[in-house]
């Protein structure tokens, strides 16, 4: 178990191009589960091959356990890597795929069998050891995949987006053997996905990534309730946060804080006047498409989130008071689109 | 790791010897042929002067030779004309068969597929005693017809094999689309499919073709008169004038011959691959 | 929609099955029929012999040879071609500068017509003008003149033969198999270097065993090309020297056509189908092999 850290850590792959990983500090906590979260293109897997040895980076350092690991091959930085197709060996068995890190490095053949198995019945595929990748379904795969990279106890786990080759249905039992794997071997893990849901489930803490920039490191209820800037308040939360800009500042609040006014008692709410547009039914929730009406507000698209335990009526053409508690607005500087402190509002 | 990157060094050292020893010994030859043609007969038939250079001034000699004392044009004339007609043949069979086995016959088109294959592994030489007799019979003996009927049951195999595989690359969906939208099956073969595998045939167009200029053993047995023979049979045999060897003009045939077909092949090289990994290896 | 296809597919397939039938399988019969006969170019009919010519062919000294060479040098060939092809398509899978051109100059030889290759050779290796003797002369391993003749002493022949099928065939070989290593996903190579494999283990472990089938390909299309081929033994030594470069093709050609003798010279070619029958089946086994991974 160890702490990864970066330090400047940048990757260029053409010169003059903007870089793909751009001046990253990141340091992990022991044992944490830490997810890289972006777009694509946002450079998190570039970040996530550069821990892991696979891409070189052009500047800055990274260290496992205190170490430099810059010159490092991967196989001496003692790590283990998950990837996105899983990579298993399809002309070996799954035994074979597991015990080939054992070979791989010199580990003696009479412990074999036994890590081996020890592997294997931590992720429940002992039934599985004789047969071959191609025969196994995408969650078995995963499980085989993470077997292999257990046996070797290595000090960092690296995931590359792994559930995002299942479908739907299977990829949120995946997550859930993911993190009940996780409390058992407490290892430090980064894992890396588009998907803000994974990341927000799985996370201990977020890092979130756009263009190779890091735009915020935090618990998942910290990016959500507290986001750094415009890009972090609406890549996290779907729908994302509604922003209202102005010249001067931008408001922002999430579609389940606009509710019709009568939820939102009290001096601290901010009333206004909303027209119903479209009306998206969930099933626990329903989502109203709209806009605000009033002067200052341009016929921006605003969501709002009900639950189904709220009543209805709010139908398409109709028009309501909503309103937003105070303490629920995020302030952003038009400018620089990060957080500010709340701003008077621009409009009444 | 200092010793690490000794190794790295050594490695790539080793790698680059190994391409470039790779490649002089394949490419020799050629280099030598370069040679031969232009060197002088008195330089070319001393064994006291370095072959690997001019010792006496470089000769058209040979090229003027082969070019109008020999019957190489009419060769490469005959070649092409049959070249051309046999790809023609070669697309008018291949095309809907391998659409055909690609397509439309299900489990029957993959043993149908592979029946095909298999008969690519018939060589000429065990055809060509009886198909020699056949091409007597048909009266196609020492004319240029008699190749021109029988290279396709090379081509076509081959063709056939190919162009399974481009045409499998092609979703089905862009052909359910086109008949959804009016046409009939057939059709959507002739005006969406074809189009789209403009790639793929030119492909197998050159590479028929290439096949045909490299033939030796069907036009060496059907074909007996000097100015109806193809290059590849009319450059070993007829350049050669009872014992006696035109080195010079022998290796300027082979030259000239070789290059262009090199270049062609070596364009269209990538696209054979990807058509030959998608279908033979699904 | 589904019987009309089968019928569409049926019809645009006939042409082609039915040139193949005629063109291919007729003649095959008809090889058959003539190596029971007694066939001959100019004389129309032919009768019914039994096993006559597999007699006459099996007791004749230069079948024996030609037999023994088919195979010899189809084995020594293909040893030769699959260890030089697999080091030439590991050296060449990562993109360096002038990798396009090195590919060009290596394709070479084997799209050159098999003819033009051979008699280019043929110069090489010629009794009194070869280059490869005036370089051994020069570096004092031979005196001048008495250098061994390479395609005239039997030996030499042989070895001559072999070189120069393995010349035309490397770079086949190594085109197919480059293209079995290029499909082999990146990420694989990547998890083994992490798991701790390093260059070699990486390569008997995981890259030569995933390229199996297609070496598989590769060496059944070299074994075919060589056992099947009559141009270059024909061209280099006509099959001498005393036999000593005899293959089956040859001898089918020079007794069948050259001889006129329709009927030995089938009996003789009916002798490669075994090897050809066997390579079919391994051929489909890979096939399915390959598809299954």
């Amino acid at each position: 178990m160890a702490v990864v850290e970066t330090r400047n850590l940048v990757k260029v792959f053409k010169q003059g191009d903007l870089g793909a990983v751009n001046n990253v500090n990141l340091e992990t906590r022991e044992g944490e589960f830490l997810v890289l979260l972006g777009p694509s293109g946002s450079g998190k897997t570039t970040l996530l091959r550069m821990i892991a040895g696979l891409e070189a980076p052009t500047s800055g350092e990274i260290r496992i356990g205190g170490q430099l690991v810059n010159e490092l091959t991967p196989r001496e930085r003692g790590i283990a890597m998950v990837f996105q197709s899983y990579a298993l060996y399809p002309h070996l068995s799954v035994y074979e795929n597991i015990v080939f890190p054992l070979k791989a490095q010199r580990v003696p053949k009479d412990q074999h069998k036994q890590k081996v198995e020890w592997a294997a019945s931590l992720l429940g595929i002992t039934s599985l050891l004789s047969r071959k990748p191609r025969q196994l379904s995408g969650g078995e795969r995963q499980r085989v995949a993470l077997a292999r990279a257990i046996v070797r106890e290595p000090r960092v786990f690296l995931l590359d987006e792994p559930l995002s080759n299942l479908d739907a249905k299977l990829r949120a039992s995946a997550r859930e053997e993911l993190e009940s794997f996780h409390d058992r071997i407490k290892t430090t893990t980064i894992y890396v996905t588009h998907d803000q849901v994974e990341a927000m489930a799985l996370g201990d803490r977020v890092v979130v990534l756009n263009k190779g920039k890091v735009r915020q490191i935090g618990t998942p209820k910290e990016v959500y309730d507290e986001p750094a800037d415009t890009f972090v308040a609406t890549f996290l939360g779907s729908p994302p946060m509604n922003l209202l800009e102005f010249s001067e500042v931008i408001v922002g609040f999430r579609p389940e804080a606009f509710l019709p006014s009568a939820l939102v008692p009290g001096a601290a709410a901010v009333e206004f006047n909303y027209r119903v547009n479209y009306v998206e039914y969930l099933g626990a929730e329903r989502d109203l498409y709209g806009s605000l009406e009033g002067a200052g507000f341009e016929s921006k698209e605003i969501v709002s989130r009900l639950s189904w335990t709220m009543p209805s009526g709010y139908d398409v053409g109709t028009v309501h008071e909503f309103s937003v508690h105070q303490s629920d607005l995020r302030f952003f500087d038009p400018k620089t689109e990060k957080r500010t402190q709340p701003r008077p509002y621009p409009w009444r | 790791m200092a010793s690490q990157r000794v190794r790295e060094l050594g490695a790539r050292i080793l790698h680059k010897f190994v391409i470039l020893v790779s490649t002089v010994l394949l490419a020799f030859p050629f280099y030598w042929m370069v040679i031969a043609t232009f060197k002088q007969n008195v330089d070319l038939y001393n064994t006291d002067n370095n072959p690997f250079k001019f010792n006496l001034s470089p000769t058209l000699e040979h090229l003027r030779l082969l070019f109008f004392d020999t019957r190489y044009v009419r060769w490469l004339g005959n070649t092409a004309l049959v070249g051309v007609i046999v790809v023609a043949i070669t697309l008018l069979l291949a095309l809907p068969a391998a659409y055909a086995l690609a397509r439309l016959t299900g489990r029957w088109g993959q043993r149908m597929g592979i029946a095909i294959f298999l008969t690519y592994l018939v060589p000429p030489t065990l055809l060509f005693i009886p198909l020699s007799r056949i091409v007597a019979l048909l009266g196609l003996q020492d004319t240029i017809w008699s190749v021109v009927v029988v290279y396709p049951t090379f081509t076509v195999p081959f063709s056939i094999w190919l162009l399974m595989g481009f045409f499998k690359a092609i979703p089905r969906e862009l052909e359910d689309a086109a008949m959804v939208d009016g046409l009939t099956h057939f059709g959507a073969f002739l005006k969406l499919v074809i189009p789209i595998s403009v790639s793929g045939i030119l492909t197998v167009v050159i590479f028929t073709f290439t096949l045909v200029t490299q033939e030796f053993v069907y036009a060496l047995t059907f074909i007996s008169p000097e100015s109806q023979q193809m290059v590849g049979v009319g450059i070993p045999i007829f350049l050669v004038r009872g014992d006696v060897y035109f080195w010079g003009s022998l290796m300027a045939a082979c030259l000239i011959t070789s290059v262009p077909i090199a270049l062609l092949y070596n364009m269209f090289l990538d696209r054979f691959i990807a058509g030959f990994t998608v279908g033979a290896v699904k | 929609m589904a019987v009309e296809n089968r019928r569409l597919g049926a019809a645009m397939f006939a042409p082609a099955a039915l040139y193949i039938v005629l063109l291919i399988g007729a003649p095959f019969a008809l090889a058959v029929m003539y190596a029971f006969s007694d066939a001959r170019i100019g004389t129309t009919g032919f009768h019914y012999v039994g096993f006559e010519n597999f007699r006459s062919i099996l007791q004749s000294p230069s079948f024996h040879a030609a037999l023994r060479n088919s195979i010899v040098f189809t084995i020594v060939a293909q040893i030769i071609i699959i260890f030089c092809s697999t080091v030439l398509s590991i050296a060449l899978e990562k993109p360096f500068r002038g990798r396009k051109l090195v590919r060009l100059l290596i394709l070479l030889p084997w799209v050159a017509p098999i003819s033009l290759g051979a008699i280019g050779w043929k110069w090489i290796l010629d009794s009194i003008y070869s280059v490869i003797t005036w370089v051994l002369v020069w570096a004092h391993v031979y005196k001048p003149y008495s250098a061994p003749m390479w395609l005239g002493e039997p030996h030499l022949a042989m070895a001559s033969v072999i070189l120069v099928h393995c010349w035309r065939l490397i770079p086949f070989s190594t085109v197919i198999m480059l293209a079995g290593l290029t499909a082999i996903p990146k990420e694989i190579p990547e998890a083994a270097s992490i798991d701790g494999a390093g260059f070699w283990r990486r390569l008997f472990w995981i890259d030569i065993p995933m390229m199996a089938p297609i070496i598989w390909v590769a060496v059944l299309f070299g074994t075919i090309f060589t056992f099947t081929d009559m141009t270059v033994v024909y061209i280099l030594t006509a099959g001498g020297p005393f036999d000593s470069t005899q293959t089956l093709p040859l001898l089918a050609f020079t007794t069948g056509i050259q001889g006129s003798d329709l009927a030995a010279g089938a009996a003789t070619s009916l002798f490669l189908v075994p090897v050809l029958i066997l390579i079919a089946y391994f051929m489909l086994r890979a096939a399915y092999r390959a598809e299954v991974v």
